[in-house]
This record gives C-alpha cells, structure tokens and sequence, in this order.
C-alpha cells in the first residue's frame, strides 16, 4: 500500500492537477473560431476553458482510446454528421437542458439531446451575376438539369458538407431518384471538382463555370475580401422544404469530468450574449432564432430552412458517400 | 565476441518498439474485416485509386530523379556561374510543407491565379493552359517538393568520388556522358534510392497536397473509409497494405543489393572541378535556376504576399510564441530521433544478424504511414497504459487526474522518433557503413570497447552525418502536423498548428503568414545542411 | 622507328602557377618508363596530361605519331585508349573482381569476354577471387585487380599512378618486380609514376627525374645512377656524398684523399674547384691501404655492411663492405676509391 502511494504521488507529479474550475473542450472547430468564446467565457466567470484542436476522426478515435479517463467536458465540432457518429461511438451523454430546449430550435439538436447546434451554415446555390438571372435558378434538384451543362463547379465528394446535402436528398428523395439528380451534376461539371468552396467560388466569378454549390460563410468571407466579385447568393428549394442547413454543434462527453460545468458552458454558447459571438466570427447564423444574424449576413435575405432533422445528416451519411462513389462524383 | 554483439540485439529490438507498437495498432486491424466498406471500395474506388497511386509514385519517383540527379551532378562537379548559390539554394524547397507548396502552386497557376488571369485579360483565353488539377500536376508539384531529398543524397555521394569515376570510365575508353551512366550513377546507387526512398515514402504517406489537388490515392482511400464511412478498421486495414507494400519495396532493394558494398576501397585526393564552358555553362544556372524559381521562389513569393496583405491583422506576439515553440519541439525531436537513430545503426554494426537488420527495417517504417493513422496507433497505446495504471492507482491520484503520459512531452517526442526514425537513420547508417571494420579493430587493440568504442570512434567519425540526421528531422517536425495535433500538451500551440486551424477552413491566405515563419525557420538548418562537408 | 608516345616541350598550368615546364621525352614500344620526383614536382600532372584529363598550355602530346594533345586541342580522354591505374585503385566497390576486370571488355562477345577476364586473373595470381568483391579482398590483392581491369582491355599504353604506395613496404618490392613481369609479359608500353626509387630501378627501362616541372634527366637506371646530369639527380638517385677537391688536369681532379683520374675528359678548367659525387661502392675497404679513416657508424645489410667513415678533414663518406669485415665504431679502417666514373659538379 506504501508503495503503491509513493508510485501514485510520482505519477501524480507527472500529471500535474488542477485547482480552479475547468472544462476541456475538444474541438474541431477552427481554432481562431472558438479562441474569442473562450476568453469571453473566461472573463465573465472565471472558468478555465482548455481547448484541444484536431480533425474530428483523430479526435473522436482520442476520446475512445481515453475512455473513462478522457479529460474531454465537450466534444465541439462542425457539421450533424460527425455529432451523430460521436453518439453513435458512445462518446456522447444526454443532457436535459430547461434552456437549451428554449434557445435551439427541434430539428438542430439530437432527438436523444447528446448534442446540440450552436450555429447555422446554409449550403445553397451561388451564381455569377454577368453569366446567370436569378431566375433562371430554383434548387438543387435542377442543377442536374441538362441546361447547366459545362456551366455546374462542385467541391469535392470528400468534403462532409457535400456528404451531408446528399444525405438529406436522400431522405428526401430516397437512393433512385437521388442517384439520379447526383449523376446529372456531375454531368454536368465545367471542370474538376474542387477542393474548398472558396476555389469553386472564385472559380464561379472568374468565369469558369456559372453555378455552384457552396456553405454561406465562404461567401461572406470572399465577398468581405472583394465586394466586386460578380458572384450572388440565391437561396435554394424555397418553393419546396427549404435550404439545407447544417450546424456547429456540441455535446457533452460521456465521460465528463465536469458535466455540470459543460452543461453550463453549452448553455451560455446558446445564449443571447453568445451566440453573435458564436456565429459572427465566421459569418454564420445564430441557431438561437431570438438573435439577429450579423448585418452582412442578414443583408442576404431571410430563407425557409429545410425543418428536417439534422441528425438524418448523420445517419445517411455512408450511404451518401456511397452513392457519389458510385456516381463517380469525387 | 559473439556475445558481446548479441547483446546489442535487444537494444535493437527496444528501439524498434517505438514504430513497432503502433505499426501492430494498426495491424491489428487486419483481423477484423469490415465486409460492407471494403466490398464498397474494391468495387467503386480501389481500382482508380491504385492506378492514381502507381502513377503518382511513377511519376514522383522519376521526377525527382530527373531533377534532383542531374542537378547533383552539376552542383558536385561542375563549376557554372551561380554554382556556389545553387549548392545550398537548391535545398530550399525542403523547408516548406508539401502541402504549403500546394496551395501556393495552385493559387498562381490555376484558373483564378494571377498568371490565367492575366492571360485571359490580355488574349481572351487561357483555357490552352494545362490545369495543375490533374495527374501531371500533382506528380509536378509533389517533384518539386521531394527532390532535394535526392538531389541532397545524390551530391554527396557524386562529390566524393565524381570526378575520379569518370576519370576511370574515360580510361576504359567511355565518354563523360556514358561515364556517367556507366560509373557514377551506379556508384551512387545507394544514395540515390535512398532519395528516392524517402520522397516516395512521402508521397505515399500524403494525404494534405494530394486533398488540395483533389486527386485520389491510396490515403485518400485511407481518409475515406475512416472520415466519411466512419470504418477504422477499414482504414487501419489500408494503412496496413500501404505499410507492407513498402516494406516489400524496401526489402527486394536490400536483396539485390546483397553483398555489395558501397563505400570506398580507397580515397582519393579531392579533384578540383570541371569549368563548364560557352552556352553549356549558361545553360546550367538556366536549368538550377528555373527549378529554383519553381521549387521555390514563386511559391514562398505568393506566400510572402499573401502574408503581407494580411500581416498589420494576423502578426502578433503570439507567433512568436508559436514559432519558438516549434523550434524548440523540432530540435528535441530531433535530437531524440538522431539519438535513436544512432542506437539502432550501432546495434546492426555490432550484430549484423539478418533479425537485427528486419528489426531496423520495421522500425523505419513509420515514415510510410499516413501521419494521421499513425498517431492514432501512437495514442491508443498510450491511452491504454495511462487507463491501466489509473486503474490501479487512480483512487490515490484522485478523480481529476485523467492522464499520465498522455499530453507529455515524453510521448510526443517518442511519436516524432517512430514518424522520422527513417530520416536520421538512413543518414548516419549509411555513414556508418564508411566506417571500416580496420578502425574498430585498431580501436579494440588500444583497448576500446562497448561505449568507449562509441564514443571515441564512432561518434567523432560519424559528427557529420549526426548533424546532417537532426537538421532534416528538423525541417520536417517543423512541418509535421498530425502528430502534433494528437499528443501535444493542452494548448501547445505550434506554427503547423496554426497553419492547420486555417486551412481546415481552407484560409489559406490566413495560413500563408505561419506558413513563411515555418520556412524562415526551416532555412537555417537547411543552409547549416547545405554546408555540411560530407554528411552521408 | 617512330616513338609510340613523344612529350614535345609540354607545358601545363594552373592559372598562373606552372605545373609543367617544358617536358620532353620519347617512349618506345614495349617500354616501361618510370617518372620519379619528389612529391610537387609535377609527375602526376604529366600522367594526367597523358591521359588527358588534364589540357596541355603549351608544346605537344603525340600517340603513335598523332598529336593527341596540344594547346587548344585535347582529344578526349576516353578516345586515347590509354589504361589508367589509380593510386587508390578506385574499384568499383558494387562490382565483383571479375565484372570489375571485365569492366573495359564491352567490345567483347560474352565468351571472349569471359575468357580474357580469366587469363587476366590467372596473369594477376587471382584466379579463385573472382566473384568477391573488392571490399573483401586485401590491399595487395586490390592493387593486382586494378592492374588486371587495366590491362584487360589491351590499352595502347598504361599508366599507373603511384601504384604502390598503399602498401607496405615488402609488398610493394615483391609485387613491382612482379607488375615488370606482367607487363613485359603483355607487351605493354607503361609509364609510372613513384616517389620511390627503388621502385622505379625494379620496374623501369627508362626513369624520369622531375624537379619543380622540369625533367632534369630521362635515362636508364644505370646511366642515372653512374651519370647524373645534375647534382640534383645525383643526390636524389642512389645513395653518395660530395667530396670537394679542386680540378688538376683534364681528367683529373685532387681530392684529399689524392689525384683521381677518370676515362673522359672534364667539363671544367684546370684549378677550378668542384665536388665530386661518391656513391658507397666506389669507396673500398681495404687493409691495405694507406688511407684510413674513422668508422662512425654501421648498418648490416646481410651480404654486406653500410659504414659512415669519416676522414682526416671530418668529411664523412660512405663505404660498402662485404659483411666479413665486422669493425666496431670508433675504429680506423684502410680505404680505397675505385672511380670508374669521375662524377664532378662545380662547387657550391
């Protein structure tokens, strides 16, 4: 038992212990996106945020490895897709919230409540303005359409976003009819598909191709950069269920050192102090429908969101990228 | 005798451990199938991605071959206006990422760059313009990138005996142009592949230039089957195959060697060089300096611009930070791997038993595995030891301690060792193999042995080819990025770091100011290296 | 009959430095040549120039009667068909001694090739070496694939560059009296290159002695040794002392030790003063003589002893003596001079 002490007070002087409250967050969210909300929580109530950034498989496969001595309070990422493997993998618990029931609208959380979006990216069509009327385009759907033949930019198949859209026309629609409008872009494709949006955007207003799909934000970005782009944002699918919308989202780790801490820091990330913080920075939409957008953002119209849950995200997510293989969509 | 070189067989085996451990992590998964994923991606993916890979090794290896060889021959014996700039200029391209050197590429010559731009406002056109979004360009850019590994090698070994082999070609009646195919190339052989070796084993293990470009390899298959079907296993198992295939590369190179050797019977004086002359020595600072200019000059330009547009809102004190930490992080990393990497020569020096020469091959091997995969199989290992002693210990810790090893420096460093063990390996072995067996013996007779005979006689002679092993695993931890992400401590933020948080959000303009500090910083150890008299 | 190679007043420098100055000399067919020197003196610049790695500034190089180099004119090196040995032998180290023999065979079918390696390596003693490689096989045996790959192709002419001098000294007497007799054996015209000139009298019809670039004298062995042109040469072939003395007649000269008097007439004028070379044979002991001088010190050479003698005046001179007469230091012996050749240089 002595022994036993002595080698636990040597490892204890390796691992070092914590005195003030603190929650670990891992994070695959950008980290200059998460720094700012950070340093805000901490000024407000002292509370220590540790962030560990990566991509989200090294991430997820950490928190599995850790397993009940993860350090992990919150598993912070973007997109519904990696939040519903997360729970999938068992590395998320649920949480009964009072307050983030209020802030965060049904279909952007976890049915199960083991996560929740904190912020709102709309993939939507993009067109350049000297080739294209904003009449002429209607939804996702149509950009199979041979008319857009040689004038359609994509990016890559690789890229959850696009992973995600597809799942959702696959709820939709079901696998044939999906197949189908998936084939007809790539049919469609002026060139090969890209590997970020902000290429395939430029791309769009150098000429090279006329249309695109791509997530709000890369836009707000370019557009920030160069305001003379020829390049307009149109909202996708309002005469049918709406835009595709995905989110940043959070949830709290199974085995949470500090649930209550976590918990807490989720529902501040949901508040109305926060969530212009949240989303601003990187030009999205709050998930709390009581805050307003950032007026840039704002100023490119309200949208019907598709109210599908976006959990289905997740859960077609495989058979997605299997049918853009198939497709031959890379 | 034999014993005291037996005993050198588990220190060979101790120090292989380091790759071995998480190589078997990763292993492990061939055990478990996963018939859904594979069946998906032998049907719709496998095929292409194997051609895409085959050609992209194809066409990586020649490349640098092309490049990287006869600039070595020219730099090594021939004397051209600019030579002396050349010798260390055309290492360059080692101090920036594969991937950096990507995007930079792509932002100047694709469709948006300035480049097509300005054509298609001058001539209305630039659709003639071949895009480098495709197999050529890739093979093109990832060239650029990897030869100096070659050309670095090759230099070395044609200054060392150049001059004298086309010497003795010319005496059997060959020209210089067949005495260098006939004498000097196959002299230099060892070196050479061992170039081509390790830029291969980088395209193979690259997922970030090959992600830009879009072009599907095997890795892309790798990240496939783990990010986007969420199968591990299947992923491991992928990993598993690239790792053979290498190994077998390496092994079949090693057989056909067989007893030959490489290093000199004797040694000649140095040779002054040759003085190329009329249109032959301008052609030469043309051809060093459009691979220059492409390698390096234009790439690390857009670099700097795009830095420099964005540097009154991204330079602030914490680069600083970021950029020391990273030099401080490479240096023990590279410490450490030249200290392993010595160990492990020395051992296969002591006993030269076909076990201790497979243990060295293993624990090489992780250079060829995708970083990301193999720090996933350096963590869970680490993982599983802390949750095993604070099973036991736990309770005395108290329930706030969730880690032992994990987020140490230690681990980290051990993680760099079984990534780069095959960079400082292959410099200070070959070296080793300079050293003739008559030296120990004269050694042993003075009444050396074991550590003595390291320090005094190894160690001395092999100085250069140490400082050569640390000043590349330099360059490349200050490069690395998955590793880093994985076992860096709580908030340990580096330049690579910082490069990836923007380009995960594909800001390469933001990334481009961390970029150039990771290239300002790699530049030195790339000039000390360019120095270095004889390293390998 | 013409010469097979000829230097004609070559000249070779680096930038301003003079390597070469004026060299001059002709080798017939069959002929073993030897350029001896101290090290700088240019010796292994004149074989590079021969071989033509190196260009010439001035005067003319002809193989066979062709010019193969001149100023602005140098025929590749690779054209010569000249063999090289190196003085670090530079094997290939990744090539078996037999593929390294057959190295300058590529005009040869397989069997011919094959055949001519074999003979080779019989006519170097290393017939069961064949398939090791260099790095497995000692310096000596090294040095006899270097000369076998050389040979092997026929060259018109060979060259080795201080071919020895990696090995030690026992080797390197056996094995130039053997590479004489190979190359005799093959008809093979060579020039070599030592510091050595034990080396040089074992291996060579003709020796070379070079001196800051210049060639001072190009003669046989004997006529070298017995007949130095300059008292450079002299002192550097062979062993021998300077005594002084003072010219007494056409043919004579006095020494202290008396009036020499050789065959052919002198070069210089009654009463000039001049020393005149001794070499350790043309000092004798005898008991009878008059003249003694002072043993100082002795080393045995087996048949016979090297005595350092002094004389009356403190000139040492040196004596060979047939090893019966064992005298202890200090003592006084008779001595007598037998100067068939009367070697004198004007005093200085």
């Amino acid at each position: 038992m002595k022994k036993q002490l002595m080698f636990a007070a040597v490892l204890a002087a390796f691992a070092g212990s914590a005195m003030a409250e603190e929650i670990v967050v891992y994070s695959a969210r950008a980290e200059q996106l998460v720094k700012p909300l950070i340093e805000a929580y901490k000024k407000e109530t002292g509370v220590d945020v540790k962030l560990v950034s990566d991509k989200e498989g090294p991430l997820m496969e950490r928190m599995r490895a850790e397993g009940s001595n993860s350090p992990a309070d919150i598993l912070l990422t973007v997109d519904a897709g990696n939040l519903w493997q997360a729970s999938k993998m068992g590395l998320l618990k649920p949480v009964s919230s009072k307050v983030l029931e209020a802030n965060i609208p049904a279909h952007l959380r976890d049915p199960k409540n083991e996560w929740f979006g904190l912020s709102i990216r709309a993939r939507t069509l993009f067109y350049n303005t000297q080739k294209v009327q904003p009449a002429q385009l209607s939804s996702y759907e149509d950009l199979a359409d041979p008319k857009w033949k040689g004038k359609l930019c994509l990016r890559t198949s690789k890229k959850v976003y696009n992973q995600s859209l597809v799942a959702m026309l696959l709820s939709e629609h079901g696998p044939v009819k999906t197949e189908k409008i998936v084939r007809g872009w790539v049919d469609n494709l002026a060139t090969d598909v890209f590997a970020d949006d902000t290429k395939m955007l430029e791309a769009i207003a150098a000429g090279q191709c006329e249309v695109g799909l791509a997530n709000t934000y890369y836009y707000g970005r370019l557009m920030n950069k160069n305001p003379n782009l020829p390049v307009g944002i149109f909202w996708a699918n309002q005469k049918g269920k709406g835009t595709h919308v995905n989110i940043s989202g959070a949830g709290v780790a199974k085995y949470a050192k500090n649930e209550r801490g976590a918990v807490r820091f989720i529902e501040w990330l949901s508040s109305d102090k926060a969530q212009n913080l949240f989303a601003d920075v990187d030009m999205e939409f709050p998930v709390n429908p009581k805050v307003k957008p950032d007026p840039k953002v704002a100023a490119w119209g309200a949208f019907k969101h598709n109210l599908i849950n976006v959990s289905n995200a997740g859960a077609r997510q495989a058979e997605a990228v299997m049918l853009m293989d198939r497709v031959g969509y890379k | 005798m034999l014993s005291s070189a037996r005993r050198w067989r588990p220190v060979a085996a101790l120090v292989s451990l380091v790759t071995v451990i998480p190589l078997s992590v990763i292993l492990a998964a061939l055990a478990v199938p996963d018939g859904a994923v594979w069946a998906h991606l032998q049907n719709h993916l496998l095929p292409e991605l194997l051609r895409n890979t085959l050609w992209l090794v194809l066409g990586v290896g020649s490349g640098v071959l092309l490049v990287g060889v006869p600039l070595a021959w020219l730099t090594a014996l021939y004397e051209f206006p600019g030579r002396r700039f050349f010798n260390w200029a055309l290492m360059l391209p080692l101090a920036m990422p594969a991937y950096v050197m990507a995007f930079s590429q792509l932002g100047l010559f694709d469709f948006t760059g300035p480049l097509q731009s300005w054509l298609r406002a001058a001539t209305g056109d630039s659709s003639w313009v071949p895009s480098l979004r495709s197999s050529g360009g890739v093979a093109l850019v990832m060239t650029l990138a990897f030869y100096p590994y070659v050309y670095l090698l090759a230099r070395n070994a044609f200054a060392s005996m150049g001059r004298r082999a086309l010497e003795v070609g010319q005496s059997f009646g060959l020209s210089r142009v067949k005495g260098f195919w006939h004498v000097a190339l196959p002299m230099a052989r060892p070196w050479i592949i061992g170039g081509v070796t390790l830029a291969l084993m980088e395209t193979l293990a690259d997922f970030g230039t090959v992600a830009i470009f879009n072009y599907d390899t095997f890795t892309s298959a790798i990240y496939k089957a783990w990010f986007s079907l969420f199968s591990l296993p299947a992923a491991k198992q992928l990993a598993s195959l690239l790792v053979l295939m290498v190994f077998v590369l390496v092994w079949l190179e090693q057989r056909a060697r067989g007893r030959r050797a490489y290093t000199q019977t004797g040694r000649a004086a140095p040779l002054p060089r040759l003085r190329l002359t009329g249109w032959q020595r301008w052609a030469a600072t043309l051809w060093a300096g459009l691979v220059l200019l492409l390698a390096f000059v234009l790439p690390f330009g857009q670099l700097v611009w795009w830095a420099w547009q964005l540097v009154a809102e991204e330079f602030n004190a914490d680069l600083l930070g970021y950029a020391l930490r990273s030099v401080a992080l490479s240096l023990m990393a590279a410490v450490a791997v030249a200290v392993v990497a010595l160990a492990l020569a020395y051992a296969q020096r002591r006993d030269p038993h076909p076990a201790t020469r497979l243990l060295a091959k293993l624990a090489t091997l992780g250079y060829a595995v995708p970083g990301t995969v193999l720090a996933v199989g350096v963590f869970v290992p680490v993982a599983w030891l802390d949750n095993l002693l604070l099973g036991w210990f736990g309770g005395a810790l108290g329930p706030d301690v969730t880690a032992i090893f994990k987020g140490t420096l230690l681990v980290m460093l051990l993680a760099y060792v079984s990534r780069f063990l095959a960079v400082g390996h292959s410099a200070i072995d070959s070296a080793m193999g300079r050293i003739t067996r008559s030296q120990e013996e004269a050694a042993r007779n003075l009444g050396y042995a074991g550590w003595g005979l390291l320090r005094h006689v190894h160690l001395p002679l092999l100085k250069g080819s140490l400082l050569t092993a640390v000043l590349m695993v330099f360059v490349d931890v200050m490069k690395e990025m998955p590793i880093t992400l994985m076992t860096r401590p709580f908030d340990w933020d580096t330049l690579a770091v910082r490069v990836f948080s923007f380009t995960t959000e594909g800001q390469w303009e933001h990334a481009a100011l961390p970029a150039v500090a990771i290239v300002l910083a790699g530049l030195v150890p790339v000039i000390l290296l360019s120095r270095q008299k004889d390293p390998l | 009959m013409t010469a097979l190679l000829e230097l004609d007043s070559v000249s070779q420098a680096y930038g301003a430095t003079t390597v070469v100055e004026a060299m001059s000399f002709a080798l017939q067919k069959g002929e073993i040549a030897c350029l001896v020197g101290s090290s700088g003196c240019g010796k292994t610049t004149v074989l590079r120039c021969i071989a033509g790695f190196e260009p010439v500034n001035g005067g003319e190089i002809r193989l066979d009667g062709r010019v193969i180099s001149r100023r602005d004119y140098l025929c590749p090196a690779h054209e010569r068909a000249i063999g090289m040995v190196f003085q670090d032998y530079a094997l290939f180290p990744h090539l078996t001694v037999a593929d390294n023999v057959a190295f300058g065979l590529r005009a040869l079918g397989r069997g011919e090739r094959a055949a001519r390696v074999t003979e080779m390596l019989g006519v170097v003693g290393l017939a069961g070496l064949a398939s090791s490689y260099p790095h497995e096989l000692s310096g000596g045996q090294q040095q006899r694939v270097a000369l076998a790959r050389a040979l092997a192709p026929r060259p018109r002419l060979l060259l080795m560059d201080e071919p020895f001098s990696n090995l030690d000294v026992d080797l390197r007497e056996r094995l130039s009296r053997e590479v004489r007799d190979i190359l005799k054996h093959e008809n093979t015209t060579a020039i070599l290159v030592t510091h050595d000139q034990n080396e040089a009298f074992a291996m060579a019809d003709r020796v070379g002695v070079m001196q800051g670039g210049r060639l001072l004298q190009w003669d046989t062995p004997y006529r070298l040794y017995h007949q130095p042109a300059t008292r450079y040469v002299a002192d550097f072939i062979g062993q021998g002392v300077f005594l002084p003395g003072r010219v007494s007649g056409p043919h004579c000269i006095s020494l202290e030790i008396g009036e020499f008097c050789g065959m052919l007439p002198l070069d210089f004028a009654v009463n000039d003063r001049v020393d005149v070379l001794l070499r350790p044979d043309d000092v004798q002991h005898d008991d009878a003589s008059p003249m003694t001088a002072i043993v100082e010190s002795k080393v045995f050479r087996g048949a016979e002893f090297h005595y350092t003698l002094t004389l009356p005046s403190g000139q040492r001179v040196l004596a060979q003596v047939p090893s019966h007469h064992n005298h202890a230091v200090g003592e006084a012996i008779g001595i007598r001079l037998e100067l068939d050749h009367l070697i004198a240089f004007r005093h200085g």
